[in-house]
């Protein structure tokens, strides 16, 4: 690509070159030159050449000494020593990174670690908790169904109690009615006997 | 005033040294200024790397960059066995580019409006191609003119095309830089002294003047532009070819 461009540029040069060359060589202008009529076209005047030769070897020998020995290595190695320390300094980028994320996974272990065993007293505190208040709750049921129990038979036997003091009262009612009702006294087994009957009867009903 | 546009690419000798037989060296403008362009380029990468600093200032950017630009240009061409050419692409890239830009300040000479500085340059490249390949791969190296794959009838005409292609190389790359550096300072030169002609004719003139002046700035700017561009392909096409010595086969 480069070459067919170059070709292009150098030839339509070359040409504009030897049309103003050739103008300047022809005799018309050469003799306004002032030249003594010789054409005279500096770049292609052999006598230079040796001259020239001499020189550009000289300094060009020159240059690529100074080039290869002193500037290029000296060049070459500011870029090598730049190039070492942006890739050290990577390195050690690198290396505080990975510090860090280890830092950080480090913390969040812990974290994590102490958030679990947060969870764990937070559960075995309510355990706690549930288990005394059940326990509690339990004593406390039956100390309360044994009293329930206990006032149930104290009831029932003040009930007992009373029922016999029902009969007792009837007994004696019952004499008392029948002895105002007909003016004599009935004997005792009789009314008792009465009375046990009625209260039978009642308690089949 | 005599109007010359060639004046500006004159040699001239300011001490004759030696002449053997008819062959004469001098120590010439042209010498003068090929050591001025060694020396700035030099001076600006030491000067510019002095403090060596970790991160670059202005000038240690721009000698970093230009040694990166150049690093990858040949690796990208000639890989990394390439990278030993690497101090001679650079050389050439430097010379070349300060010679161009250095030509472009008025009152100075351009080392590489010479066709014979710019065919040294070029053979340098091609002898460096020849020699290195030949040393690295011995008679391996005839390879590069052997396309592989080819019908057998076909394979004549390609070995003779292939090495008129690589004999045109050195002309190509030197005449490149050399026509083009020649005409773009031609150019200019010439609307220069359009510029000082009409200037000279009076008041109208002087409005005449400006069309040629502005054309001078834009040619200027072109002109950089070329300077820069003819540095680049000369080390791209450089690298290319360099990259034939280290690998010869298709």
């Amino acid at each position: 690509m480069t070459h067919t461009w170059t070709r292009s540029t150098w030839t339509r040069r070359v040409a504009l070159a030897g049309v103003i060359a050739g103008l300047w060589t022809s005799p018309l202008l050469a003799a306004e030159g002032g030249h003594g009529g010789k054409p005279h076209f500096p770049p292609f005047d052999a006598t230079t050449f040796a001259s020239q030769l001499l020189w550009l070897a000289l300094s060009f020998g020159l240059l690529y000494y100074l080039m290869s020995k002193v500037a290029l290595p000296r060049i070459g190695r500011i870029l090598e020593e730049r190039h070492d320390r942006i890739a050290d300094d990577l390195e050690e980028a690198a290396k505080h990174r990975a510090e860090s994320e280890a830092a950080q996974q480090a913390y969040e272990k812990a974290l994590n670690e102490a958030r679990a065993k947060a969870n764990s007293i937070a559960a075995d505190t309510r355990n706690r908790l549930t288990a005394d208040a059940d326990a509690n709750r339990k004593a406390l049921e039956a100390e309360l169904s044994a009293k329930l129990s206990a006032a149930e038979a104290r009831i029932a036997s003040t009930k007992a109690e009373a029922m016999t003091h029902v009969r007792g009262i009837a007994v004696d009612a019952a004499h008392s009615i029948v002895s105002t009702l007909i003016g004599t006294a009935p004997a005792a087994p009789d009314v008792e006997k009465a009375v046990d009957g009625v209260l039978s009867k009642r308690e089949a009903a | 005033m005599v109007v010359d546009p060639i004046h500006q690419f004159e040699i001239k000798r300011y001490v004759d040294l030696l002449n053997i037989s008819s062959v004469q060296f001098s120590f010439t403008n042209a010498a003068v200024f090929m050591f001025g362009i060694v020396a700035i380029i030099f001076f600006f990468l030491t000067f510019a790397t002095r403090g060596r600093t970790l991160v670059p200032g202005r000038a240690q950017s721009a000698a970093e960059v230009s040694y990166e630009f150049i690093a990858k240009m040949v690796r990208d061409s000639a890989g990394n066995e390439g990278m030993v050419f690497f101090p001679l692409v650079f050389s050439l890239f430097m010379f070349v580019l300060v010679a161009n830009l250095v030509g472009l300040v008025p009152y100075t000479f351009t080392v590489t409006a010479h066709l014979i500085v710019t065919a040294a340059l070029a053979l340098l490249v091609i002898g460096t191609v020849i020699v290195y390949g030949f040393m690295k791969h011995g008679s391996h190296f005839l390879h590069l003119f052997v396309p592989s794959g080819v019908p057998a009838f076909l394979l004549p005409f390609l070995v003779v095309i292939e090495v008129v292609s690589f004999l045109s190389r050195p002309i190509s790359l030197s005449l490149r830089l050399f026509a083009n550096m020649l005409a773009g300072h031609i150019a200019l030169k010439v609307f220069a002294f359009f510029v000082v002609g009409l200037a000279s004719a009076g008041v109208v003139g002087w409005f005449g003047a400006t069309l040629p002046f502005f054309m001078i700035v834009a040619l200027t700017a072109l002109e950089l532009l070329v300077a820069v561009l003819q540095a680049y392909v000369f080390a791209v096409l450089t690298s290319i070819y360099l990259n034939d010595a280290i690998h010869p086969g298709h």
